[in-house]
């Protein structure tokens, strides 16, 4: 007999803390709603800071190509945004694609490798080596090999969401609670129940953790090799308006860059608070 | 009830042994333990901590082996989950992400059956908990999570229900109103209720007869039926019946621990003790 000694955990869902950068925890509170009040001291800062910058930047005559005032970017993006528009759409795609595809292959090992206790602890170091080299370095010999398309691209944002999207996975999947298998088991419950209703909905809010930075980091990423080589790309667009010094559209393309980092949290941030809060 | 049925148990466990095999060596948890459970009868059982109640239980659900010895239901040996076995756990055992309605629809969904809603709808509104359908365990007091537990392992109708510790977390007053909840639900389904409880108060309450296990490895040392007729009253618990069985059961249990100064005619009373009424 191979049976464990039933136990109970008595903290509730302590295994929570393990991530505390990236407690789901934080998506049950929210930013919350805010007042009218607080909506406009929201603004009136902002309001004091750009302003402040802005002021600041003309009265000392700080050259545009050191830092353009907050007014030059924001004529910029209006300005330029055509132009930027289908750079937009290229980084998209390949961090799309590639986030997709480096998801699907991190979810999947991340549910098998946690089956197999032995054969995770000898393939962790691996792991531990794809989670930490920052992919970007392959990228000119990804280049070499696939050209100057999005081939190169999309397999560099892949490399680099999969092996984040796994290790934080792997971290759900391996929060077994004894109790709750016990319970579906005693109902006759199959390996592949088990894991559906049991296991795959314990991993969730991990799950979701995984996929946020994976994300963050496919982004990272696309850009990245962008900068590197190949004539399209919000990347690109960096090093293209840096070379020509026209730091008001550089700037315009930074601003877009953030807003999709936002955008990316904000999704997940959402989607968490749909499916995950009950972990809080 | 004809002589035929009483020969054979409801649930029979004979000479349960179980050994597990941790990394620091083998544990003997239950050494040939030996019970019989009668059909509609409630039996608890008490034991100093760590005395294999839990293994026992588990056992008797099918959810554990056993190294040597069998156990019976309805004279067919349990080898693994029984659908007529309805079990409620210790702490509630509610999954946190699905509401209540889905937690009860859970034994169901893995069965691949259609959930009794009339009879669903009948528990929950005897357990009270009528309109808490969409709420989330976390929303929910402990009381309310473990009568939720109730409602799933009952709504599959078992012939027998194995509960395990369900209100060792709550504090005394929930405790004794899930008592007398427990007890309106025999009243009413007549289930097999085998009960494991810290609580020598809670065990006698409720059961036709307790149980007392040994320290580890668990057997069983002595049994006690209790003899006061049903519906029970918060009363007798105050009577001097109860205050006698209660410290008999309590010495048993501490004896345990305290052997050495055991004098001698206690030592002589270890066979079975029943109390007539």
């Amino acid at each position: 007999m191979s049976d464990a000694i039933p136990e109970f955990s008595k903290s509730k869902s302590g295994d929570g803390q393990e991530v505390s950068l990236t407690n789901l925890s934080a998506f049950a509170s929210g930013p919350g709603i805010k007042s009218g009040k607080e909506v406009a001291a929201i603004i009136a800062v902002a309001v004091v800071i750009i302003g402040g910058i802005e002021l600041a930047l003309r009265l000392f005559h700080v050259p545009l190509y050191i830092m353009p005032p907050p007014s030059s970017i924001a004529y910029a993006l209006f300005d330029e945004f055509p132009l930027i528009a289908p750079h937009l759409g290229y980084t998209l795609v390949e961090l799309v694609s590639g986030f997709a595809i480096g998801a699907v292959v991190g979810l999947v090992l991340a549910a098998v490798i946690t089956q197999f206790p032995f054969a995770e602890k000898i393939v962790a170091p691996y792991i531990l080596l794809l989670v930490t080299t920052p992919m970007l370095a392959l990228v000119p010999l990804l280049i070499l090999r696939f050209g100057f398309g999005y081939t190169p691209r999309i397999i560099a944002v892949a490399l680099a969401a999969g092996p984040m999207v796994m290790i934080n996975a792997a971290t759900g999947f391996r929060r077994v609670d004894s109790a709750k298998i016990a319970l579906a088991r005693s109902y006759g419950a199959s390996t592949l129940q088990i894991f559906w209703k049991i296991r795959a909905p314990m991993a969730l809010p991990m799950i979701l953790v995984g996929l946020m930075i994976g994300a963050i980091f496919g982004l990272l990423t696309a850009v990245g090799a962008e900068m590197v080589g190949g004539g399209f790309g919000l990347g690109n667009r960096l090093t293209t308006y840096s070379s020509m010094i026209q730091m008001p559209q550089f700037f315009a393309v930074v601003l877009i860059l953030s807003t999709l980092g936002i955008l990316i949290y904000v999704l997940f941030f959402l989607i968490g608070k749909k499916w995950a809060s009950w972990e809080a | 009830m004809n002589a035929g049925e009483t020969t054979t148990p409801k649930l029979g466990v004979q000479a349960a042994t179980k050994i597990y095999h941790t990394a620091s060596g083998d544990l003997l948890a239950l050494d040939r333990c030996s019970l019989d459970v009668r059909a509609n009868e409630i039996v608890s059982i008490v034991g100093p901590s760590g005395c294999g109640k839990t293994t026992l239980l588990w056992s008797m659900s099918g959810l554990h082996g056993l190294t040597s010895g069998e156990i019976r239901l309805d004279g067919a040996r349990i080898t693994g989950p029984h659908p007529d076995i309805g079990i409620v756990f210790q702490e509630a055992n509610l999954l946190p992400w699905r509401n209540l309605d889905a937690n009860i629809r859970f034994p169901f969904e893995i069965k691949g059956e259609k959930p009794d809603r009339a009879w669903i709808a009948h528990l929950l509104n005897r357990v009270g908990l009528d309109g808490f359908g969409g709420k989330f365990p976390r929303e929910l007091s402990g009381g309310m999570q473990q009568r939720a537990a109730i409602v799933r392992a009952l709504a599959l109708k078992p012939s027998v229900l194995l509960m395990d510790e369900p209100f060792g977390a709550l504090d005394s007053f929930t405790r004794e109103e899930m008592n007398r909840l427990v007890e309106e639900i025999w009243l009413d389904t007549k289930t097999t209720i085998v009960f494991i409880t810290h609580s020598i108060e809670e065990a006698i309450f409720l059961s036709d007869r307790v149980v007392v296990l040994s320290a580890r490895p668990g057997k069983v040392a002595r049994e006690y039926r209790v003899p006061f007729a049903r519906p029970r009253s918060l009363e007798i618990m105050a009577t001097k019946e109860v205050f006698d069985l209660t410290n008999r059961i309590k010495m048993d249990i501490v004896g345990e621990r305290a052997r050495p100064k055991a004098p001698e005619q206690e030592r002589a009373s270890a066979e079975i003790v029943r109390i007539r009424p």
